[in-house]
C-alpha cells in the first residue's frame, strides 16, 4: 500500500482533470472572474497595483483559486539594426488535485477528502482551520481566509461536476487554454498538443505534473508550459512530504525510546 | 560553518515571489506548544524515576511541572484553530498519515493520565493508581515530547522537511533539557542530582544535534543562522551552555545557583523550539529553498538516467 492516505482509489468513474495549455492562454482572466462569481468567492477589496505586471491577483490563495500569470521575456534581435522584441507568457494556475495529496494526507479532521472524481475538496463544515495543510502543499495553493479561519481552495466546481457541467473556468475560457475532461484523454491530448508545438520549433514547451511517476504521482491539473516552471512560480519537482512519513516516525520513535533510556540512566547510581 | 553558507545561486523565480504559503500558525502557540509539550513529557519520565526511587520532593515538582505545562500547551494548541470552537473534530478520526492526528490521540491518552498521576500525589489519594498513571504519563510522554518534531518535519517548509532525520533527536534531547533544568531549579537539591544530570546531558546532547542540523550543508539550513532565527538559536546556545555549566559547578552546593542555571537551560530549549519554527517561516518567503534544492535533485535525476543510458 501507498505510505500517502489511500494514494487514488479506485474511484470507479474515470479520473476528472484540467489540462492547462498556456500557449493558447491569452491572459484575459476569465477564469478567475468566473470562478469567483461560480463559487462565491470573497473579492479581494484591497485592489492593490503590483505594478510589475498585469497579474494583481500575485498568487492562488483562499480568495484566489485561478491565477493567471505574466511573464514578459525579452527577445533578442537577430538583425543588429533592430530592436529586441518582447514575448508574453501567461498562464493559468489552480489546485493540482495531486495523486499523492499531501494536504489530504495531513488533515487531521479528515476535513479535505478524494471526491468520486478523483478531486481533493474540503468540507468547510468540517475543517477547524488547523492550517497543517497550508504547510504541507508543495505548491502553496491552499491558504486560510484570516476573518474566517478555515482553509479554501479550488472544489474543481465540485458541485458542477455532480451535474455533469464543466468546472466554470473552463466553461469561461474562450481560447480552450483550459481543458476539463477524463484525465486519461487529457494527458493523450497534450502529449499529441507538445509534440505539435516541438515540430514548430518550441523548443521550451514541456509538459509539467503529466507524469504518474513524479513526487506527487501526477497532477490532476497538468499544464503545458513553454519555459521553466519556476518561470511562473511553479516547484520544479514537488514532492508529497508524507512519502518520508515512516521513516519520520520510526526516527521519532527511536528518539521517544533513547530519552526513555538516558531518563533511566540518570538515576543510575545517583545520590541522594 | 556550513559549506553551503554565503553561496549565491542563480535561480529563476515569479517575480521573486515565494511559491509555497508560510505557516498560517503563530510562534507563541506553535513553537510554545513544542517546548511546553516537551518539557511536560520529559517531566513525566522524570517524576516516574522520581517515584520509584523514593524522591518525594522532585516527583512532586516535576508531576506539577508536567500538568502545567501540558495544560498550557493545549490552550495554545486550541487558541491556534481558525475556528477553535470546533478543537474536538481533531478527534473526528485517526489518521496514521498526519502528525497532527496522531499528536491528538497521543495527548489525549498522555494528558489524563499526568493529571492524574499529580492529583494522587498531591491530595494524596490512590497512592497505586497515581504511581501507575506516572508509568503511564512517563512513557507517553517520550511520545508528546519527540512527535513534535515529525508534526514539523512533514511539510514542506525547507527547513523543517530537511531536518527530519535530526529533528526528533534534537527536540528528545531539548526537552530532556528543559525537565532537568526545570526540576534542578524547583525540587530540593538534596533530591535533584537525576535533574542536574538530565538537564546537563539533554543540553549537550542538544548542542551536539542542532549543531549538526545547521551544518548539514542542505540549502535551506542557512536560515538557522540568518535573521531573527539566527539570533534566537545563538541565545539558545548561550543559554543552554551557561546553564549546564553552571549546573555542573554549583548545582549540588548552591541553591541559587542550582535555580538560576536550572532556568537558562529551559530557556536555551525554548529559545531553540521558536528559532527552529522562525527558520522554517523564512524558508517559505523565499522562492531559492524551493527552486534550488529541486534544481538539483532533476539535474542529478538525469545524470543518472544518462548514466544509466551510456552504461546500457
Amino acid at each position: 500500500m501507498s505510505t500517502t492516505q489511500l494514494g487514488m482509489p479506485t474511484i470507479g468513474v474515470p479520473r476528472k482533470g484540467f489540462f492547462t495549455d498556456t500557449s493558447l492562454c491569452i491572459g484575459c482572466k476569465a477564469c478567475e472572474v468566473a470562478c469567483k462569481e461560480w463559487n462565491q468567492i470573497p473579492a479581494d477589496t484591497s485592489l492593490k497595483l503590483t505594478g510589475e505586471s498585469f497579474d494583481n491577483t500575485s498568487s492562488l490563495g483562499a480568495d484566489t483559486w485561478r491565477h493567471v500569470a505574466f511573464i514578459e521575456q525579452k527577445v533578442p534581435a537577430t538583425d543588429p539594426s533592430a530592436h529586441d522584441g518582447v514575448k508574453w507568457l501567461m498562464s493559468s494556475d489552480v489546485c493540482k488535485h495531486c495523486t499523492h495529496a499531501a494536504c489530504l494526507d495531513v488533515c487531521p479532521t479528515g476535513a479535505l477528502f478524494r471526491t468520486e472524481h478523483g478531486t481533493v475538496v474540503v468540507q468547510q463544515d468540517v475543517c477547524n482551520g488547523c492550517g497543517y495543510c497550508v504547510s504541507a502543499c508543495p505548491y502553496g495553493v491552499i491558504d486560510q481566509r484570516k476573518e474566517d479561519g478555515r482553509v479554501f481552495k479550488c472544489t474543481m466546481c465540485y458541485d458542477r461536476l455532480g451535474a455533469g457541467e464543466e468546472p466554470a473556468c473552463a466553461k469561461a475560457c474562450p481560447t480552450k487554454s483550459i481543458q476539463y475532461g477524463e484525465l486519461d484523454e487529457l494527458r493523450e491530448r497534450a502529449d499529441a498538443r507538445l509534440e505539435e508545438l516541438h515540430e514548430r520549433g518550441e523548443e521550451g514547451a514541456q509538459l509539467y505534473g503529466r507524469d504518474p511517476e513524479d513526487g506527487v504521482g501526477g497532477d490532476g491539473a497538468f499544464f503545458l508550459l513553454l519555459d521553466e516552471p519556476e518561470t511562473y512560480g511553479l516547484p520544479p519537482d514537488p514532492i508529497v512530504t508524507t512519502r518520508d512519513l515512516p521513516a519520520m516516525w520510526k526516527r521519532a520513535a527511536g528518539a521517544a525510546a533513547s530519552l526513555l533510556a538516558g531518563a533511566a540512566l540518570v538515576f543510575w547510581g545517583a545520590r541522594k | 560553518m556550513s559549506p553551503r553558507r554565503g553561496r549565491t545561486e542563480e535561480f529563476t523565480s515569479y517575480y521573486g515571489r515565494p511559491i509555497l504559503k508560510e505557516p498560517t500558525w503563530q510562534a507563541l502557540d506553535i513553537a510554545g506548544y513544542i517546548f511546553a509539550g516537551g518539557l511536560a513529557g520529559a517531566s513525566s519520565i522524570l517524576a516516574a524515576g522520581a517515584q520509584h526511587t523514593d524522591r518525594p520532593g522532585l516527583e512532586r515538582s516535576a508531576k506539577l511541572t508536567a500538568l502545567a505545562a501540558i495544560s498550557a500547551s493545549v490552550v495554545a494548541l486550541v487558541h491556534d484553530l481558525g475556528r477553535p470552537e470546533r478543537f474536538v473534530n481533531m478527534l473526528r478520526v485517526a489518521k496514521p498519515t498526519s502528525p497532527m492526528s496522531v499528536g491528538s490521540w497521543i495527548l489525549s491518552a498522555y494528558g489524563p493520565l499526568a493529571g492524574a498521576t499529580a492529583a494522587a500525589n498531591v491530595l494524596g489519594i490512590f497512592p497505586r493508581a497515581g504511581k501507575a498513571a506516572g508509568i503511564g504519563a512517563g512513557i507517553t510522554g517520550s511520545a508528546v515530547a519527540t512527535y513534535t518534531a515529525v508534526l514539523l518535519a512533514d511539510t514542506a517548509v525547507p527547513t523543517w522537511h530537511d531536518a527530519h532525520e535530526r529533528l526528533p533527536f534534537v527536540f528528545a534531547s531539548s526537552a530532556a533539557a528543559s525537565a532537568g533544568g526545570l526540576a534542578a531549579a524547583l525540587a530540593p537539591i538534596a533530591q535533584g542530582q537525576p535533574a542536574r544530570r538530565m538537564a546537563i546531558g539533554g543540553a549537550a546532547a542538544e548542542i551536539a544535534l542542532s549543531v549538526a542540523v545547521e551544518r548539514s550543508g542542505n540549502l535551506s539550513a542557512e536560515t538557522l543562522h540568518e535573521g531573527r532565527a539566527g539570533v534566537l538559536l545563538r541565545l539558545s546556545k548561550a543559554f543552554t551552555v551557561g546553564g549546564a555549566v553552571g549546573l555542573a559547578l554549583g548545582g549540588r552546593s548552591s541553591r541559587g545557583v542550582s535555580t538560576l542555571s536550572g532556568l537558562a537551560v529551559a530557556a536555551g530549549s525554548a529559545l531553540l523550539r521558536f528559532g527552529f519554527f522562525e527558520a522554517g517561516r523564512a524558508s517559505t518567503r523565499d522562492p531559492k529553498y524551493v527552486v534550488v534544492p529541486q534544481r538539483e535533485r532533476l539535474a542529478a535525476r538525469q545524470e543518472a538516467a544518462v548514466g544509466a543510458d551510456t552504461m546500457g
